[in-house]
């Protein structure tokens, strides 16, 4: 099982009025089943590139993206993507948004009360049966993010692929959409590649965090395992000391040895 | 004399509500964001229901600071003041036009159009043989070749939209002679109609149709090149078949553009079907006006550019409702 998503010297480059532009430099990083694993660094390291490699969004230069053994090409469902402004399609509901997720996974094999129980199910998962009916600019921001990640897990995805889900909330919101996400990840025993720029997020959430240098050409700096137990309480790991640790060996990583260019 | 000015007012008019955008190069021109139009009137009414609120949370205050009779005179409804800053504008309009008559005793004065109107408007739907009928049925002929007009071109256009502002290279194709043809004076293809169709009722609608096609194919194809990228990284990611995204993602999000167009359109042909029908005779407006010129019944003129500014008029506030309601609450 392990090597489940397999990123393999991976370098992207676009071309620019000047030449072509390095986004990520050779990055290999292979992630296990059911691993939590976050992508940290400072903006425009080429974090969000790696993703939407995973994503199929982006094509690499060079190298490979391995997903359960298949190469990853074009984007596909296995995959769920959740982005960090949502993204929902606002003239259709909260249920309709979920649903079209659904519908193209299970579309073929299953019946539309079976695809409209799942829609249900996913969104009973981040608590939003209530607010199902809504439309998205009906419901709260936080609301929003928690569509679309029940749209990317109700397609039952072999990777949950965030994309600084909550970079755009206040605080408050996102401590607690953090603790919501611990919960269901928990539940689902999901596989998930997050790219976040706060080192709580990244040393709360994940099993390893990954931190990238500075662009261009961005390479995989350190991976630092965190070995904290699971369930995991933000407010017991407050003053625990391996949590302490990380989370300055992190702030070291980003803040001493790279230190972003125009700062 | 008139006739030949008449349709350079008609494009005039077809530009100048547009505000050029900077996006797409030539095709472009004429397109008028979905913000543009639903939004100014929105929020002033929002901005109204605040002042309103304000003033009834603290309405002493505002008297003491002012002082006095100003304040007190002032309407506590905004919409009130509204309302007779409207009804202040017709009298001076109505009374600078009753200035100008009596300088000009040619010109009908109000009175006497009013006069002539509730005539006009007492028998709307006679009919004295074909060049001779009521108001309602010139206005309903106008409508009815408007209708064919801008439907025929709203059937051909919105499709055409959608498939130039999905394809770039079919919008590299056509953008030379989209950016050509759309300047063209309407009525300099009323000979084209006629010589093609050899009758006067055919031709007139195949210029409505082809001055009124253009703002639907460019508002189109541009809401559907601006359908946001977030959207179209949906419809990747869930890898939607090119039916869904066309139905799901395409359609309502250019929707509020192609509506746009709409409306663009409708106020393209209704100006450009009077100055049609001055040439083509018949029933309609635009003949009545022409007619009603070669009997000098100079009233029934300016009648007619009351009711054909009516009656433009109610189309824009329709299509507006329209659009208010499909902007799923994104520019609200």
């Amino acid at each position: 099982m392990d090597r489940y998503l397999q990123i393999d010297s991976v370098s992207v480059a676009f071309p620019t009025k000047s030449g072509s532009f390095t986004a990520l430099d050779n990055v290999s990083l292979d992630i296990d089943q059911g691993e939590f694993v976050a992508l940290i660094g400072h903006s425009g390291c080429g974090k969000s590139t790696l993703l939407n490699c995973v994503a199929g969004l982006v094509r690499p230069t060079r190298g490979y993206v391995f997903l359960a053994n298949r190469e990853v090409g074009r984007p596909g469902p296995d995959r769920g993507v959740v982005f960090q402004n949502h993204s929902l399609l606002p003239w259709l509901s909260c249920t309709q948004n979920v649903y079209l997720a659904v519908e193209r996974v299970f579309g073929t094999t299953e019946s539309r009360k079976q695809m409209m129980e799942r829609t249900a199910r996913a969104l009973a998962l981040v608590k939003l049966a209530e607010s199902a009916h809504k439309l998205p600019h009906e419901i709260s921001g936080g609301m929003k993010q928690r569509v679309g990640i029940a749209r990317a897990l109700a397609m039952e995805p072999k990777v949950l692929l965030l994309d600084e889900p909550f970079g755009a909330l206040d605080a408050l919101t996102r401590a607690h959409l953090q603790d919501e996400l611990i919960k269901i990840v928990a539940q689902t025993r999901s596989t998930v590649l997050m790219v976040t720029h706060d080192v709580d997020e990244a040393v709360l959430l994940s099993d390893r965090v990954v931190m990238m240098t500075n662009g261009p050409a961005a390479r995989i700096g350190e991976v630092l395992a965190i070995d904290l137990p699971r369930p995991r309480d933000r407010l017991k790991l407050a003053g625990h000391a391996r949590y302490i640790q990380y989370r300055s060996a992190v702030l070291e990583f980003l803040y001493r040895n790279h230190e972003p260019a125009a700062a | 004399m008139n006739a030949a000015t008449l349709p350079k007012r008609g494009t005039d008019a077809s530009v100048t509500p547009a505000s050029p955008s900077e996006r797409g190069g030539a095709v472009s021109l004429s397109v008028v964001t979905p913000q543009g139009a639903p939004h100014p009137s929105a929020r002033s009414l929002r901005e109204l229901q605040q002042n309103k609120q304000q003033r009834g949370e603290q309405p002493k205050l505002g008297i003491e600071a002012t002082g006095g009779s100003v304040a007190r005179r002032a309407p506590a409804d905004p919409r009130v003041a509204q309302g007779i800053a409207w009804l202040l504008g017709i009298v001076v309009f109505v009374a600078m036009w009753a200035a100008v008559a009596t300088l000009r005793p040619d010109l009908p004065g109000p009175a006497k159009t009013w006069l002539a109107a509730m005539k006009v408007f007492a028998e709307p739907f006679y009919v004295n043989g074909p060049n001779d009928q009521g108001i309602g049925w010139n206005i309903l002929s106008s409508l009815q070749r408007v209708g064919i007009g801008f439907g025929l071109a709203a059937l051909v256009g919105i499709p055409i939209g959608f498939i130039i502002g999905r394809f770039a290279f079919l919008s590299h194709m056509t953008a030379p002679i989209i950016g050509l043809l759309r300047p063209v004076s309407p009525l300099a293809w009323l000979p084209i109609g006629l010589l093609v169709f050899k009758a006067a009722n055919p031709a007139a609608i195949y210029v409505i149709f082809i001055s009124s096609i253009w703002p639907m194919i460019i508002n189109t194809a541009v809401g559907v090149r601006q359908v946001p990228q977030d959207y179209l990284n949906v419809a990747r990611v869930l890898n939607l078949s090119e039916w869904k995204v066309l139905t799901r993602i395409l359609f309502p999000a250019a929707l509020p553009y192609v509506l746009t167009g709409v409306r663009l359109s409708i106020g393209v042909a209704w100006l450009v079907i009077v100055a049609a029908e001055m040439l083509t005779g018949g029933v309609g407006l635009g003949f009545w006006v022409w007619d009603e010129w070669n009997n000098l019944k100079v009233e029934h003129i300016i009648i007619a550019i009351f009711v054909v500014g009516i009656v433009g008029l109610a189309l824009e506030q329709a299509l507006l409702l329209l659009a208010r309601r499909f902007s799923y609450g994104v520019n609200v």
